[in-house]
């Protein structure tokens, strides 16, 4: 065997070229074979089973989808308002553990404004016994007043902090249509991160947003303009949705019922793992194609290691009649190729694994700033050690058709000529 | 006993133009332990397939090769190899060393596939043939004369009972040729092993007690070189 492992040591050496670009495309290989499968699996479980919090989302009738992204992951459009009444029924329900209502339609920089009740910060919690958390200098705001609570990243990237002043842009989105209102907020906290996608929110309190200059209420079918700082009738009232909690499962299936199947005003997303598992069901045609790419990287690799060694079999004939002229075993050599080429896969594997933490660590930054979800680079998948093991696999079998050739060398043939 | 002991051995090439040339033809040849032999003949006399056929790097069409009681004949290709490896040891024209290691390592090769490797023997012997402060220079890095030193050494690595010299000095000057196979000789000796080397040099020849015709070898009888005691 110390015989097999010099040859191999010394070929890899000979051919530092060739083997260092083959170990490259192994290691890029393995690298992406596992950020697909890490990525997918990360995504899935931050989306479907992350710290969401909430049990339901009680939204515009249309699509739970689009109502869930909106509100949770803070992504797509909204899907319209729903009455304030219906805020406070779901409120007023004993059924319900808690009810908080959201009013979206602004944005600074781009991070959406979401108009809310202080509950926010004193009840509700974003993973079990964990409620948001506002930094040593700050406070939530009173409801009211012209205040805000920063999530972490609005803080972090627009450089704003407690006592700073910023004035809401209309609109979800930072674009040319949007124009800034001339209402002024000053900002009383920032919440410490969660890792969750209301790091990217800037809160303020719900009369805020009814507030907000051009902001029109149709809570009961009429257009109402209120005036700020003057009280608004509740019938006038909007929300976007009412994130709900509820005391018993059982209430979210009754409320399925009730407002899904029989109501025609309102739609409720229940449960909201199940609404985004749906999402990953649809789109999963995609993931298969990125799996057989990947898979397809997997398989030019292990032909760029056949490649590599076949070429390089006839200059090292003479190099095997010597072994066997000093008493190598035709399996010897054999064995010694397909070392080498399983020696290239689990040195390329290795290195695959740099290539897998550089992916899913920049993959990790791009998704937190594109929706907040925070998914962990390092995290341990079975594709983690299924794939350094296939490609070690693949690997010696892609050495075994130059270890055939080497296998055959006529010793007497490349030794010596005949005299 | 007989190191090496060859009955009516014959091994035969088709020419190009599809005629069969018989090139060995022995009918019996054998070697004592601690013997030394020459055969001289012209190239293309048959000499080297002759060392292959003895060393079981060749099939023969016929007969037998018997080292040390075993008959190369019979024996499945893995375990001549293995037989090669523990009791041959081969010293070449080119010399054969491998360029991608270094002093060391290729006389650790020539250990490897049978006793097993044994770096202090290995040191010791580049010791023994003045290379001990090139153990870790590759062959490139050696003269000529140093390579063949190397080669030495490697043919001796395993300990062998016949080393097989096939023109051993065909690449050095007349003063480095006849010193190289004097330390050939003498370590051969040294190390209780029989020494049948080839060469169409007949100064180097001249220098054995024991010396063949090639071509004498495949008409004869019967050939056989008994120890000194055996004389």
């Amino acid at each position: 065997m110390s015989g097999i492992l010099l040859m191999v040591r010394r070929s890899l050496r000979q051919h530092a070229l060739s083997t260092s670009i083959t170990l490259l495309s192994v290691a890029l290989a393995t690298g992406l074979v596992m950020s697909v499968f890490g990525i997918q699996k990360q995504s899935y479980d931050a989306f479907t089973g992350g710290a969401i919090g909430y049990d339901a989302v009680l939204g515009a009738k249309g699509s739970q989808l689009q109502l869930v992204l909106n509100t949770v992951f803070h992504l797509e459009t909204s899907p319209g308002n729903i009455p304030y009444t219906l805020y406070q029924q779901m409120n007023d329900d004993p059924r319900v553990d808690l009810a908080i209502p959201y009013a979206m339609g602004d944005n600074y920089f781009g991070f959406r404004i979401v108009g809310t009740t202080p509950e926010m910060f004193t009840e509700f919690e974003y993973q079990e016994g964990k409620k948001y958390q506002i930094g040593e200098e700050g406070r939530a705001f009173e409801a009211g007043y012209a205040e805000a609570v920063l999530g972490s990243v609005v803080a972090e990237q627009t450089g704003l902090k407690v006592g700073d002043h910023f004035h809401p842009t209309h609109g979800l989105k930072d674009d040319d249509l949007s124009h800034d209102h001339d209402e002024e907020y000053t900002v009383v906290g920032v919440m410490e991160p969660t890792n969750t996608p209301n790091d990217r929110v800037a809160w303020i309190p719900i009369e805020g947003i009814y507030w907000m200059g051009g902001h029109v209420l149709r809570g009961d079918g009429e257009h109402y303009t209120p005036e700020g700082g003057t009280a608004i009738p509740d019938k006038h009232k909007e929300v976007s949705a009412v994130m709900l909690n509820f005391k018993n499962p059982k209430t979210g299936f009754d409320l399925n019922m009730a407002i899904n199947n029989q109501g025609k005003e309102a739609t409720l997303a229940y449960p909201i793992a199940t609404v985004m598992a749906d999402l990953f069901n649809k789109v999963g045609w995609a993931n298969r194609i990125l799996e057989v790419v990947a898979y397809l990287v997997v398989v030019v690799s292990a032909a760029a290691i056949l490649a590599s060694i076949y070429n390089t079999i006839n200059e090292r004939r003479r190099e095997f009649a010597i072994l066997r002229a000093l008493g190598a075993r035709k399996v010897t050599v054999f064995t010694a190729i397909v070392m080498e080429s399983a020696a290239i896969a689990t040195i390329g594997s290795l290195l695959g694994f740099v290539v897998y933490g550089i992916i899913m660590y920049c993959a990790a930054i791009v998704v937190r700033e594109q929706t907040g979800v925070v998914i962990d680079p390092f995290s341990i998948h079975p594709m983690v050690w299924i794939t350094p093991l296939g490609m070690i696999g693949i690997g010696a079998l892609a050495g075994v058709i130059p270890a055939l050739k080497a296998y055959g060398t006529d010793v007497a043939e490349n030794l010596i000529p005949h005299s | 006993m007989a190191t090496l002991d060859i009955q009516q051995l014959k091994k035969s090439y088709e020419s190009p133009d599809g005629d069969t040339n018989t090139i060995v033809d022995i009918e019996s040849f054998s070697m004592d332990e601690n013997t030394q032999l020459a055969l001289k003949g012209s190239s293309g006399s048959g000499k080297t397939t002759f060392l292959n056929l003895i060393a079981g790097i060749l099939t023969p069409d016929s007969g037998s090769v018997q080292l040390g009681g075993d008959n190369l004949a019979q024996m499945s290709e893995s375990k001549r190899d293995l037989l090669r490896a523990k009791h041959i040891g081969f010293v070449f024209q080119t010399f054969n060393l491998l360029h991608g290691y270094t002093a060391l390592e290729n006389v650790l090769l020539g250990m490897m596939f049978g006793p097993g490797p044994n770096p202090a023997y290995a040191k010791e012997l580049l010791d023994r043939v003045g290379l001990s402060d090139r153990m870790n220079y590759r062959p490139r890095q050696l003269s000529v004369g140093q390579q063949q030193r190397v080669a030495v050494a490697r043919a001796l690595a395993n300990k062998p009972s016949l080393v097989l010299a096939d023109e051993p000095t065909g690449n050095l000057d007349v003063h480095h040729a006849r010193e190289s196979l004097a330390l050939i000789r003498e370590i051969c000796r040294e190390n209780n092993a029989s020494l049948l080397l080839v060469s169409h040099d007949p100064t180097i020849v001249g220098d054995f007690d024991d010396s063949l015709d090639f071509s004498e070898l495949n008409k004869a009888a019967h050939v056989s070189i008994p120890s000194g005691e055996g004389r």
